[in-house]
């Protein structure tokens, strides 16, 4: 008994140690530029591949390719995300870096495939697996390696912290970057050493983890996801905390393996400690303080008035009919699906376009439709609606325990709530059944059939149009308008007396009912839908895409939806472009990351000539200030998207001569 | 001594997006003078120690430091080559000690010990909490750390940015005889004040700038006079 839970311990400790590793890394690079790296786990997972590459397949000596590994190729990575993407996102909303850093995610897990594609890599463990006992306990040199990384990491980087200049340099960062740059250090050599290190640490964490799941993309990339947790525990910042937090996460999972008496239930369970553990940090952190003082409108795309949405509305059903009628009918359900998918991102606009919350795990919403769906296993369109409705009350459930939480940490939690859905819920029994898929029969509407594929094409078109005017008409509302206002300046809605917890279920709740739509239709569209199309991974190239091609427009949501069908359709004409689809979505959300408005907005200002010179400020009178300021805000061409609070002279007369100025081409 | 300007401005303007602040200053501080730069609120005082300092780039116009037209330079290669800037409010790092704090003023190229020395001599009441939060100090201890970076570092220009703000008269007194002190020994400074008197005292130039454009320059009892006019209007 007793030398059973020794093993254990010693199971934990270790697993936590290569959390520690990894988590530190973590820990430092938000720390010291703001930034939460989602990627940390793909480079892990990219740079564990590139060690089997040098010491099995190029047979080098094991300390010269961790040497290669961890100090050159590691660093190195990490110096280029710094440099090509990261550099100015320290002042960039929570939602720009997420989405830039799930885009570097997206890219090295398509560089992973493109340059391993997927074979048998079996992976020894350092010194062949040879060890000694501890008591009753075996514990491998591997092991005992493990745990040395994690307290020479712990100390160097206290010592690194504490007694460096540049270490206390990079603390300050987290203070006050601009005042460091007027003592003379150099922000970005700071920032750049911080992602090295980072990376590093990564990279040490992904070889040392790499024998528990053995080389693959997926999952060692989501066992290093785990250690976020332990991040989370520390509150980002406290490394002492973060190393508790990952011992204490190692512990839990060999306890749970050890202890937990099997059953199905509890063994999705075990597998859903980390993504628990990631829920409970996040719930004991303190509440976080509304911003105040800071300003970031972000100019949205013009909303277009009622006539001209009615107009193209009608042009896409027309026009989708007409092709429906035309092409081949596999092209034809490719539409539908395209089509489906633009519902699932319009499902986006009004969270992530509007309200500015980023969602990690929109396809878990689309896959608890579809179940839904699956299990009612009736053609009446009511299905869909309860479908939907299904949805909207886990998004709604999502959103309550949540409530407390801000930014960062609520995307997080979203990213809890998928792993925990993907390990308990998808892979039950209750869900998809035994063999992890279910049958879901066509609709039918009163009258009509849609059981040929021009008939679904054109249901979906036309589900699709409805959906969009809906957003657009909860952008024109009130509704809308409080969104917009909660995202700028959330602390200023709270001083107005609005409820912003209220306000922010019912977001969850509509955008997880928009997906939960999707997911009827996609059911009915393959006529079966199976677990593995809602996993985590999935939702990550969504948010991309949706990001990349608008995600506060209808348009850009109609754009995304038909390149996330299209994508694997090309990858899988062109063999050669495999693992190339993550590689696009990567560097194209890295390029867009910056412009919340995305492809869509640059279409509509294409053939306008200079659409940003419109600008609205009173002419002659002397306007007040906030006029000024709101007029910039809604008006400012997309380019200059971040309008912070324009200060304005209070001089009489001088803002109508500024703005002649202006005018004449001086700025 | 060279007889060129520590610090000159010629015909500067600067924006913040649309919102042009200073529209064309003309400004000279001779090497070795403490420069007052006085003003109402919101005349661009502070956006033109922004220029100076880096942090704003000027839309046209050029800055010469020490004969060197910096328009481009970065904020840190311009402190690392000399120029000590003290922006408004509290000028520390709150979640650093004392110690921290002074270790990151040598990055303005002194050792740290000699700004440890420096700052404990002058400042004993920083040598009491030298493992203190800076954070947890009193307003005028931060402005006194703050102020420790300048007498440690030697630099050739010193800028202040209201240094007054929010402090006791006293403290306030005290902080400006640091001031007197560096000059004496050869810094040269531009302090940019609200309240003119304290700055005055110490000056042995002013000039006033008001809806960004400098309307005054002179020696500091001949500003002093004329400085309820020249904030009021009228002036040229």
């Amino acid at each position: 008994m007793l030398s059973a839970f020794l093993t254990f311990t010693v199971l934990g400790l270790v697993t936590g140690a290569g959390y520690a590793v990894a988590a530190s890394g973590l820990v430092l690079t938000y720390s010291t530029t703001r930034v939460f790296n989602v990627g940390h786990g793909a480079v892990a997972m990219l740079m564990a591949f590139l060690y089997w590459e040098l010491s099995v397949h190029l047979e080098l000596p094991v300390w010269l390719a961790l040497l290669l590994t961890v100090g050159v190729a590691a660093p190195v990575l990490g110096w280029l995300a710094e440099r090509v993407m990261m550099r100015h996102l320290s002042d960039a909303p929570v939602s720009t870096t997420l989405v830039v850093t799930v885009g570097l995610l997206v890219l090295l897990i398509g560089a992973a495939q493109a340059i391993w594609p997927p074979t048998a890599r079996p992976v020894q463990p350092f010194f062949n697996g040879d060890g000694f006992p501890v008591g009753s306990a075996f514990v491998s040199y591997h092991d005992l390696m493990t745990v040395i990384a994690a307290v020479v990491v712990a100390a160097a980087l206290y010592a690194l912290l504490t007694f460096t200049r540049i270490g206390i340099a990079m603390r300050a960062t987290v203070d006050n970057r601009g005042l460091l740059q007027l003592y003379g250090a150099r922000p970005s050599l700071l920032s750049t050493l911080s992602w090295a290190i980072g990376s590093a640490l990564a990279a040490l964490a992904g070889i040392l983890l790499t024998p528990v799941v053995q080389l693959s993309y997926f999952d060692l990339t989501l066992l290093v996801i785990s250690s976020y947790a332990a991040a989370v525990f520390g509150r980002l910042k406290s490394l002492p905390w973060t190393f508790i937090g990952a011992l204490l996460l190692g512990l839990c999972q060999s306890y749970a393996v050890g202890y937990l008496p099997p059953s199905e239930l509890l063994s999705g369970v075990r597998a859903a400690i980390p993504a628990l553990f990631l829920f409970a940090a996040l719930l004991l952190a303190p509440q976080a303080q509304l911003r105040i003082g800071q300003i970031k409108g972000i100019a949205g795309v013009r909303v277009p008035s009622v006539r001209k949405a009615l107009i193209s509305g009608a042009g896409l059903i027309a026009g989708t009919a007409v092709l429906a009628f035309v092409m081949a009918p596999q092209h034809t359900d490719r539409m539908a699906l395209g089509f489906i998918l633009g519902i699932v991102m319009l499902s986006l606009v009004p969270l992530t376009g509007y309200g500015g919350y980023v969602s990690l795990t929109q396809f878990t919403f689309v896959g608890i439709g579809a179940i839904v769906v699956a299990r009612l296993d009736s053609p009446s369109p009511l299905t869909l609606l309860a479908g939907a409705a299904a949805a909207a009350v886990v998004g709604v459930l999502v959103a309550l325990p949540a409530l407390r939480l801000q930014g960062l940490y609520l995307a997080l939690s979203t990213l809890a709530f998928g792993l925990l859905m993907d390990k308990l819920v998808f892979q039950a029994d209750f869900a998809f059944g035994f063999n992890g898929s279910l049958e879901v029969p066509r609709l039918a509407l009163p009258g009509l059939t849609l059981d040929t594929p021009a008939s679904y094409a054109i249901l979906s078109v036309v589900v699709f149009t409805l959906v969009g005017f809906g957003v657009l008409a909860l952008r024109r509302s009130r509704y809308g308008r409080i969104l917009l206002a909660m995202r700028d300046s959330p602390a200023g809605c709270a001083t107005l007396g609005l409820n912003l917890r209220w306000t922010r279920v019912r977001l969850f709740g509509l955008s997880a009912g928009i997906a939960g739509l999707a997911g009827g239709l996609l059911g009915g569209l393959n006529q079966s839908v199976s677990a593995t199309e809602f996993q985590l991974f999935n939702s990550l190239p969504l948010l991309l895409l949706a990001v990349v091609a608008g995600v506060t427009s209808v348009s850009g949501a109609a754009i995304g939806g038909m390149t996330l069908m299209l994508l694997p359709v090309v990858a899988g004409e062109f063999e050669a472009l495999g693992g190339l689809m993550f590689l696009l979505i990567g560097v194209a959300a890295l390029g867009l990351g910056r412009d919340p408005n995305g492809v869509a907005s640059r279409l509509f200002t294409l053939g306008r000539w200079r659409p940003s010179a419109k600008v609205t400020v009173p002419f002659r009178r002397p306007a007040p200030a906030y006029a000024t300021g709101t007029a910039a805000v809604r008006d400012v061409p997309v380019s200059e998207a971040p309008v912070s609070s324009v200060p304005v002279s209070a001089t009489p007369g001088s803002p109508a001569a500024e703005v002649r100025a202006s005018r004449e081409g001086k700025w | 001594m060279r007889n060129d300007p520590i610090l000159e401005l010629l015909d500067v303007h600067a924006a913040y997006g649309r919102i042009e602040v200073l529209h064309g200053v003309d400004l000279t501080v001779p090497r070795g003078s403490v420069m007052a730069l006085l003003g109402p609120n919101g005349a661009g005082k502070s956006t033109l120690l922004k220029v100076v300092s880096g942090q704003l780039r000027a839309t046209s116009g050029h800055v010469h430091l020490g004969g060197t037209h910096v328009n481009d330079a970065s904020p840190d290669a311009l402190a690392r080559a000399g120029l000590c800037t003290i922006p408004e409010g509290r000028s520390v790092f709150p979640n650093l000690t004392v110690t921290e704090n002074l270790r990151l003023a040598a990055y303005g190229g002194v050792p740290a010990a000699h700004v440890y020395d420096v700052a404990f001599s002058r400042f004993p009441r920083l040598g009491e909490r030298s493992n203190q939060l800076a954070g947890s100090l009193s307003g005028g201890e931060q402005q006194m750390l703050a102020m420790a970076r300048a007498l440690a570092t030697n630099p050739a220009l010193l800028l202040v940015d209201e240094l007054s703000m929010g402090l006791a008269p006293l403290i306030v007194k005290e902080l400006y005889e640091v001031v007197a002190a560096l000059a004496e020994e050869g810094v040269s400074v531009l302090v940019v004040e609200q309240f003119a008197d304290a700055a005055l005292a110490v000056a042995d130039r002013a000039a006033v700038l008001v809806h960004g454009k400098v309307v005054a320059t002179g020696g500091p009892d001949e500003i002093a006079a004329d400085l309820t006019h020249l904030y009021l209007g009228g002036a040229p």
